[in-house]
Order: structure tokens, then sequence, then C-alpha cells
């Protein structure tokens, strides 16, 4: 790890400034993926700007519509909310099954979705739910935040502050996981909201998480895996590693998701 | 037996200083003044250095030096050394490319060292490793195993022409081409031993320190076999005479036998700390442990087994490449030769073997012995051809392996070993039980109701422990002897230290040692304490590997033990003015046979050393040593039978149950070799179903550099193991053990490929047989099929 240094964030507009004055600053909440990759001395910024224990991001509140989760809120928070729990059990249920109990305790939500691994879990639950990221300026939908590895829509200076999710009729989310790392070889969100039945891909793209509309149409008439099963998905644009070619992750994008389907009917 | 007698499950005494962190590792160790070293590692598989300049690191802050391949040669410091010379098939010895310890015009794999910083603290020293600026010219670099020898392979040793180390061969030829002439069945399999990463929970460290006053080195180091090490650094790269020259290796966290092998690393740590005349220490970071520890395993095979109609086994023939990567580490060459081929007739009476072993130099890091190291390779191969031959035949693998067993010991293979005794049967018999192999149709029955396919694989393997004798290995090419020192010290008041010259790295000697000590002198366990790794306590040893702390330094405690008896029965004797041979020793107490008259073993102890009544002729003291060099290796075997339950639809292979019967011989303390099978066969699994060191083809980059693309098997891989035991009596040491560390890394794997591909129905897959691996087989298959 290289020299840097430390600033905890008294509130959002703080980090702001902090991060505005720095010369290679970044925001760090959670710290389960940065702190790793600067210890690797892969990354090495000047300057770390702690906004994991700012009161303002943290917490979870519900309404009729859904459930709103702060950015610093944990993982384990998630996976023990009794809210999400009640709203969204696929949600919690995911947020239970990322990385282990230590990065559960420490990674956040916002942090997960800011980095945007292509193999990480929350992106296919925003993307697969329609939720809708919070920003210190604007709200962007998921739609338009995950635009690329370990790209999103965010500017230099745009901190997110939430993340809200609608409410689901049925969603469940089902992962491959990486036999050494754990992180989703390919892990399929499939949900049913008020807007319709979403179908969202993560660890499986090479520009990151994706919907596969072939899915989701067939879904609208008939929420059954049995109206999917006959549904290839094409192997372009799969990564391809040592882990998984591209034609077992498309494989396994089919598995997953009737799998998922099932779940959701439970 | 009592509660600590020998065959209790006496719970390891040195857990409880493990696992409330009070353990004493060499990275918890810190001396006064001590600086810190960062090596330059190469990041090029292959490559001319043109330059190196030091200029900006020296400079750096807190540097205290920054040494390279050229200071160490002008030195003389001697290149790194592979013990054993292994010979050609015309005789010829070995060719052997040098090893500096930092490389001085061409580094050969990534992670070749380059050169040595030294700091005041680690983050500086890591800092100015990052400003000395190497000059490389990159070459072309070959990493496949099969590949390093073809013709437009770059040449990585001017020594070693095609890159080869050697080509070696054991057993008739003749008379295994004339069996296969008349073999009725030919069994034929093209197998890949995966290339393996040791990973011991600990990572290599040292701290190499000098003392001005004195001349004398000291280093501590995760080492197995810290004489060893020593008598190499000594003899060999003449960093210190043996007398000038302190190892010590504290408690080491696993060492697999990654930690037996002298590495630049603690060499260049003992002669810069002269050099600078400050302590250096030096922790490997895990990416580091990835690059340079030692790897396992790595063999391309092409195997044949002759049989005839009735499915008697005719011959074998075998050829092997075996990837030693790009320098020969310590004990590398005996690895694939006389650790793998003696044992290519596993428990079967196959009457001709030939073997070829062609070694090769590739742009990888070294290959050394890894938990087993040789005897999984055999393994493999023996029991991967007999289930597949069993299939081709249409015979019960069971019933194959029957025909064919050795019955009568002793028992000597074409390929030079003689086992001494066995009853291969009884371990098959005892597994098929307590896995109710009856009922497995019922069992594939039920999983095939489920979707998933159940498949059964057995392994009734058999090893090789406590390497030796001495003059054997000798005459084979081995640069040291094999046989083991201990020495038990009675003090005064009863207690006893044995020092023994084997290391505990896991193994836990400290508790079968007592164990075994305290019920020879009928004391009690906490009365005797274990004292190992200090060249300055142990006179000297040849340390932990090959599971041979049992059979050979537990044989050498025995020996000093009996002395022990010999001696105190004298004073004993004299003290109740009885002959010698009235006094009868049991429970620790002396009598007088057919008296009252006794006395304790403290009272003898206490009575030696306040020596005021000593027999005539006698020395005052209580204290022997002995060696002991054993006659044979020991030969552990057993059968393991492994199920799997595949999700024909990820993939994704499931262990629903694992059977294992093993004869170890004598059983000091079952709970600790419960955990040593344990612990084999998850390393086994692991081999077979999760690991597997990747190098890109065209770069030679390690792909699988951390544990986030390199898979451990961890708890939830593996199923509750059902362990059982039969006992025939190793008759070579007068304990009758056989040694079982190694045993499920060994048979382990072939079980699990066994049962995979009989669910499967598929004659071989690769391993590891991951669930991409195994899904990409079922797609294979069914494709085959459908033509």
């Amino acid at each position: 790890m290289y020299e840097f240094d430390y600033h905890r964030a008294s509130s959002v507009a703080d980090a702001l400034s902090a991060l505005g004055k720095a010369e290679d600053g970044t925001v760090i909440s959670g710290g389960q993926t940065l702190l790793p990759t600067m210890k690797q001395r892969l990354a090495s910024p000047s300057d770390l700007i702690d906004i994991g224990s700012l009161d303002e991001l943290s917490g979870i509140s519900a309404d009729g519509n859904g459930v709103t989760i702060g950015a610093a809120t944990t993982h384990a928070t998630v996976a023990g909310s009794g809210d999400v729990n009640k709203a969204i059990p696929a949600l919690a249920a995911l947020a239970g099954g990322i990385g282990d109990p230590h990065v559960r305790n420490l990674g956040t939500i916002g942090g997960s979705i800011a980095n945007n691994d292509p193999a990480a879990d929350y992106p296919a639950a925003c993307l697969a739910l329609g939720a809708t990221i919070t920003t210190n300026n604007r709200s962007i939908s998921a739609d338009d935040f995950f635009t690329g590895l370990f790209d999103t829509a965010l500017e230099n200076d745009e901190i997110v502050t939430g993340v809200t999710f609608p409410r689901a009729d049925k969603a469940a989310y089902m992962k491959f996981a990486n036999p050494a790392s754990r992180y989703a070889l390919v892990g399929v969100f499939v949900a049913k909201t008020g807007e319709g039945v979403r179908v969202a891909v993560t660890g499986a793209g090479e520009d990151g998480v994706f919907r596969v509309e072939e899915m989701e149409s067939a879904l609208a008439g008939d929420f059954s895996s049995a109206a999917i099963a006959g549904i290839s998905v094409s192997s372009d644009g799969l990564n391809n590693d040592i882990h998984a070619s591209p034609d077992y992750r498309a494989h396994l994008i089919g598995v997953m998701a009737r799998r998922a389907v099932d779940a959701a009917n439970g | 037996m009592s509660e600590s007698g020998i065959g209790a499950p006496v719970r390891r005494t040195e857990d409880q200083r493990f696992v409330t962190g009070n353990g004493r590792y060499t990275d918890d160790i810190n001396v006064a003044h001590q600086t810190y070293a960062s090596f330059v590692l190469s990041p090029h598989a292959h490559a001319k250095i043109k330059s190196i300049d030091t200029k900006a690191a020296a400079a750096a802050p807190g540097v205290v030096a920054v040494f390279t391949g050229q200071d160490v040669a002008d030195a003389g410091i001697g290149g790194l050394i592979c013990g054993w010379t292994i010979h050609n098939k015309d005789g010829s010895p070995m060719q052997a490319g040098g090893h500096p310890a930092l490389a001085l015009d061409r580094v050969r794999y990534v992670g070749d060292h380059v050169a040595m910083v030294i700091a005041e603290t680690l983050a500086q020293a890591r800092a100015a490793a990052e400003l000395v600026a190497v000059d490389y010219d990159i070459l072309d670099s070959v990493v496949v195993t099969g590949k390093a020898k073809d013709k437009d392979a770059p040449q990585i040793h001017d020594e070693a022409p095609g890159n080869s180390v050697y080509d070696w061969a054991i057993g008739d030829k003749d008379a295994v081409d004339a069996a296969f002439k008349a073999a009725d069945h030919v069994t034929s399999l093209d197998l890949v031993n995966n290339r393996l990463v040791p990973n011991p929970m600990e990572p290599r460290a040292a701290i190499g320190d000098f003392d001005p006053g004195t001349g004398g080195y000291t280093l501590h180091t995760t080492s197995q076999n810290p004489h060893v090490a020593r008598l190499i650094m000594s003899a060999f790269l003449g960093l210190a005479p043996e007398h000038k020259l302190r190892v010590i290796a504290p408690d080491v966290g696993g060492g697999f036998g990654s930690k037996i092998f002298v590495y630049a690393e603690e060499t260049l740590c003992v002669w810069a700390a002269g050099k600078i005349a400050r302590p250096i220490k030096w922790t490997s970071s895990r990416a580091d442990a990835f690059l340079n520890d030692a790897h396992g395993r790595d063999h391309e095979t092409m195997a044949e087994l002759a049989l005839d109609k009735d499915g008697k086994m005719l011959a074998m023939r075998v050829k092997t490449v075996a990837n030693l990567g790009a320098y020969l580490s310590t004990f590398s060459s005996a690895v694939p030769t006389y650790l793998y081929a003696t044992l290519l007739s596993g428990q079967y009476n196959l009457p001709s073997i030939y073997c070829e072993v062609d070694a090769v130099y590739t742009n990888t890091a070294p290959v050394d012995a890894y938990r087993g190291a040789g005897r999984p390779e055999a393994c493999y191969v023996v029991e991967r051809l007999v289930e597949t031959a069993a299939r081709e035949l249409n015979l019960d693998p069971i019933e194959l392996r029957r025909r064919n067993f050795i019955a009568e010991f002793p028992h000597e293979t074409p390929v030079i070993m003689t086992y001494d005794t066995g009853d291969f049967g009884a371990s098959l018999d005892k597994a098929l039980e307590l896995g109710d192999y009856a009922d497995f149709g019922k069992r594939k029955a039920a999983s095939e109701s489920g979707g998933k396919l159940r498949g059964i694989g057995f392994s009734t393997y058999i090893e090789a422990c406590g390497i030796a004798p001495s003059a054997a290995v000798g005459s084979l090419g081995a640069g040291v002897g094999l046989w083991e020192s201990a020495e038990v010290r009675v003090n005064p008041t009863g207690n006893v230290e044995v020092l023994t010259g084997s290391h505990s790295h896991g193994q836990g000697h400290e508790t079968t040692f007592a164990q075994f000590t305290a019920a020879r002198l009928g004391i009690p366990m906490d009365q005797v304490s274990v004292v190992h790794g200090d060249t300055d306590k142990v006179q000297f040893g040849m340390g932990t590997y090959g599971s041979r702390s049992g059979a050979v330094g537990m044989s050498a405690i025995s020996k000093a033990v009996d002395k022990v008896i010999a001696k105190a029965t004298k004073v004993a004797a004299h003290l109740l003015e009885a002959s010698e041979g009235d006094i009868e020793f049991e429970n620790g107490s002396f009598s007088v046979k057919g008296t009252d008259k006794s006395l304790a073993f403290g009272e003898v102890s206490l009575a030696a050393y306040v020596a005021h009544n000593m027999p005539e002729g006698v020395e005052p003291g209580l204290k022997e040593g002995a060696f002991y060099d054993p006659a044979n290796f020991t030969f552990p075997a057993g059968c393991h039978i492994c199920e799997v339950e595949i999700d024909p639809e990820t993939g994704t292979t499931e262990i629903a149950s694992w059977v294992a019967v093993d004869d170890f011989g004598t059983i000091i303390n079952p709970m600790i070799v419960e955990g040593q099978v344990h612990g084999g066969i998850a390393q086994g699994v692991g081999q077979a179903l999760t690991e597997g060191a990747v190098y890109d083809a065209d770069t030679g980059q390690l792909l699988t550099g951390s544990f986030m693309d390199y898979c451990m098997p961890r708890a939830d891989d593996l199923p509750s193991f059902t362990l059982g035991f039969t006992e025939t009596v190793c008759p070579s040491n007068p304990i009758g053990v056989k040694g079982c560390g190694e045993a499920g890394a060994i048979a382990a794997p072939a079980a699990v490929i066994n049962a995979v591909t009989d669910a499967l129905n598929i004659k071989d897959i690769a391993m590891p047989a991951s669930p991409a691996t195994v899904w990409q087989a079922i797609q294979s298959s069914t494709k085959q099929a459908a033509e």
C-alpha cells in the first residue's frame, strides 16, 4: 500500500469538498474492494475520503411502494432488515450471499454499485427491480446508471447517497459462484414488479450487468420456468476466462434464470 | 490403555497456544535494530537482463543497501542446489543449470529474483524496490510441460540442451514390450497431473542476523528441516561454517513440502546480514508465495496396462514428462523418479513395469515435493488405469483388483521396492462394508430421480514413507542420508525433554512424541516436552517430510528411550541391591522381581544426577541419544471410496460420501492420525476438483496468482469422512508404525476422478474437474453420442 491522506467526512458536503481539493482522491465506504486493491499496490489514491460512518447515508426506510437503502448501509444490515425481508425478500437474500461475513459487515450497497464490478451481485438487483440510484445532486435510473465494466454514470464529483427499490410481486436471485472467488460466475435476478418482468444478469457480460429481453417477454406472458426453457442466450459479448467459457456462461444464464423463476414462484 | 497411553486419542497439547494466538512464528519474532528486505521480482517469464540501475533505489528514504546478482557472485556465494543427482538412461548425470540466488544475466520465470532492497521499514523497502530500474530484453518463453522439448521452444539453460534435465528409465523394457505383444487387452490413458500451489497458511519468512562479536550467524526461518538448511547453506552456498550458523525454525504454520527447500530469500537474508551487520527480516506476501513457493506435480503421462483375458495384469508401460520449472529446487529431481516410478506397481502383482521419465525445464516456478511427492502421481496412474481396465473388460472394479492383489510378503516389485507387509483385501473389505457398497445401485437410482448423476470411484493405494535406508538412497543419487536422530534428556526431578531432528509444522509431534515417550517411561505425559527446530539445541536431524517422523523420527526416540531405561535399570539395580537381571521396569517403577522393593523413575533419575551412589563404571546423569537408520521404506496402504453426485445442468460435483480405510501399522494417537487423513483427503480433493496453477501460454504470466483465481478446497466442498483402520504392524521399525501424513492426498485424486468418470460414463476428464470442465465433458459426450 502506498501512502495516502485519510479524511473522515463529517457530511456528504464535507466529503465533496475534500474530494474537490484532493489531487487524486477516492471516496471509501466499506473498502472491501478498494483496500485489497490498494494493498496490492494496484490503486494509489492520494486521499481517501471516508463516508462509511455518515448517519445521513445509513439506514433503511420502507413505504408501500418499496424500500430506500442508504448508500453506507452494509450488506449484513440489508440482509437482516425486517423492512427489506418483507418488501423484497430476494434482495435481502442477495445481500446475505455477498462475499463472507467480514465483507458483509463492512461492505456497503453504495460502494458496491459505484464500483460496478462485473461480477458483483447488487447491480443485478438494481437493474431487475428497476431501482433508482440517488446521488448528492440527482436521481439516476438503474438502466442509465450501469454504463460498462467498472463504469457508471457517476460524475467525478458525485457520490451515491441511496438506492430506492420498488416492491416486487415476485423476485429471486440465483448465483452460480466462481469456485475460487465466489463472486458470481453467473448471477440472474428475476423480478416481477408493477412495471413488468425483468431479467438481469451479472458476472457473465463483458460490459457488466445486462438484461435478457427475450426472457422478459416470455415471462411477461407466462411467469414460469417452462416459458423460458426453450430460450438460449447468445454467448456473444460474454466473458471468457480460465473459469468459464462464453458458452458455459450462456448456458448457465438459462439454468440460473429458470431456477430463479422457480424460486420466485416458491 | 491409559488415557494417554499408546493408542489413546489424546488432544493435541500444542493446539492451545495455536488457537489462542500464542504461537511464535518467524514473523512474530523481531530482533533489535532489524531492517526489512523486499525483493525485485522478474515481471517476465524469460528475458535477458541488459542492465540494472539501483541508484534511485539506493538513494530512496530509509534504504540501507541494494544488492544485485553481481554483488552475490562477487562475494563468492554459490547458487542454490539440487541435492539429488539423477542419471540419464546412458548413465550420464542430469543436465542441471545454475540457480543464482539473484539472477545474473537472465530471468527464467515470472517471480525470478532480480535484486534485494533493504530498508529501515518494510514500506520503505517496498517503495525503493519499485525504483530499481531493470532493462530487460524479453525472450520467448515456454510454460507447457509437453512443449518444453519442442524444436522451436526457447532454450532456458545452456547446460540443458532441448530443455532436458534428464531422460531416466526404470524397469525391464524388453519384458514389458513382450508382455504387451502377448496381451489380450491393453488399456491406455493419457493423463495430466495438474500443477498445484502448496499454500501453507503461514507464508515463508526469514530473519538473518549476524553477530560481529562472535562472527556467528542466526537464521530464523520457516523450515521443515533446519539442519538440512544449515548444511546446504554451509557446505554448498558457503554462507558460514556450520558451527557459526544457527538455524531456528520455530512454530511453522504448515509446509506440505514447500518449506523443505532452501530458497533465495533466506539465503540472501543470512548473507546480507553479514554485509550490513544488521538483522534483516523478510516475510513473503501471499502473492509472492503463489509465484515463488515451489509448486507440486505437473506431469503429462501416457500410461498403458496389459492384461490377459481373465483380467490378470501382465505389464505396465508408462512415459511421463515432468515439469521441473525454471530451476531445479532442492529435491526436485528425485520426485518424478524414485518417489514416483517406484510406486507404479500399486497393490498389484505386476510381473513387469517399464517407466520412462523425461524431466524438463520450463519458464515456470520450480516444482518440487508437495504432500505425497511423486506417490500421488503414481497412484493416479495406477488407479485410473485399473478402474478404466475394469470398465473396458466389463469387470467389477473390485473384482479386477482382487484378482491382482499382492497377497504374500515380502514382495519384490519390478520397480525396486520390497513391500514388507500388508493386507490389501482386508482394507478393501472393510471399506466396502463401511461404504455400504452393496446398496450403491439404490443410491444411484435415488440420485437419478432427483436429476443428478451419481458415480463411485475406488482407489486402493499404496505409498512409501520414511524414505530409506541411507545407503540405498545414496546409491540412487541422494546427497544426504535419511536417518533420524533423537536425544532423551531426563532431568534430575524425573521429567523429560525429548529432542528430535524431525520438525513439527502441523503434525502434532509435541503430542505424539510426548505420548509415546511417557507411555514407554511410565510417567505422565505432561512430564515430557518435545524440543525441535533449533540447530543449537538438537545436534542434527533430517527434518520432516515424506511421512517420516513417526517411522524414522519416533524410532530414533524409541532407541534413545531404550538406552535410558537400560542405564536407569543399572542404577536401580545398584540402589536396590539386586542384580540387573532381576529388575523389572513397568508403569514408571523399577522393582525387584518377586519382592516389594521398588524405586520410581524419578527417584532413579535423581540418584543418577546426585551420583552419590552409582554402580561402578557408570557415569552420572541420565541422558541418551540415538541415530536410527531404517532398514526399508514403510508401506501404508488402504482403500478409499468416493461417491459423487453431479448436477448435469451446471456441472457441479458434490462429494456425496467418502470412506477411507487405511493401514498405517501401529497408531499412537488416532485423533491426530484421523486429522492427517482428513487434511490429506481435502488436499487430494482439491487437486481433483478445484486446484490448478495456470500459466498463460503466450506470456508466461501466472493466471492463478491469488485465491480469487486459485481455488483451494473449503469445508463446504467436503463431506464428513467415514474413516476406518486395519493394521499390519510394520516389521522394519521398533514401533511398527508406517506413516499417515500423505496417504489421503495420495489416494484421493484417483478416487474422485474414477467416481466422476463413472457418473458421466466417460473415459477421462482433466483435473481439476471444475463445474466448467464437467459441463464441457457432458456436452462433448452428448455430442459424441448424437453422432
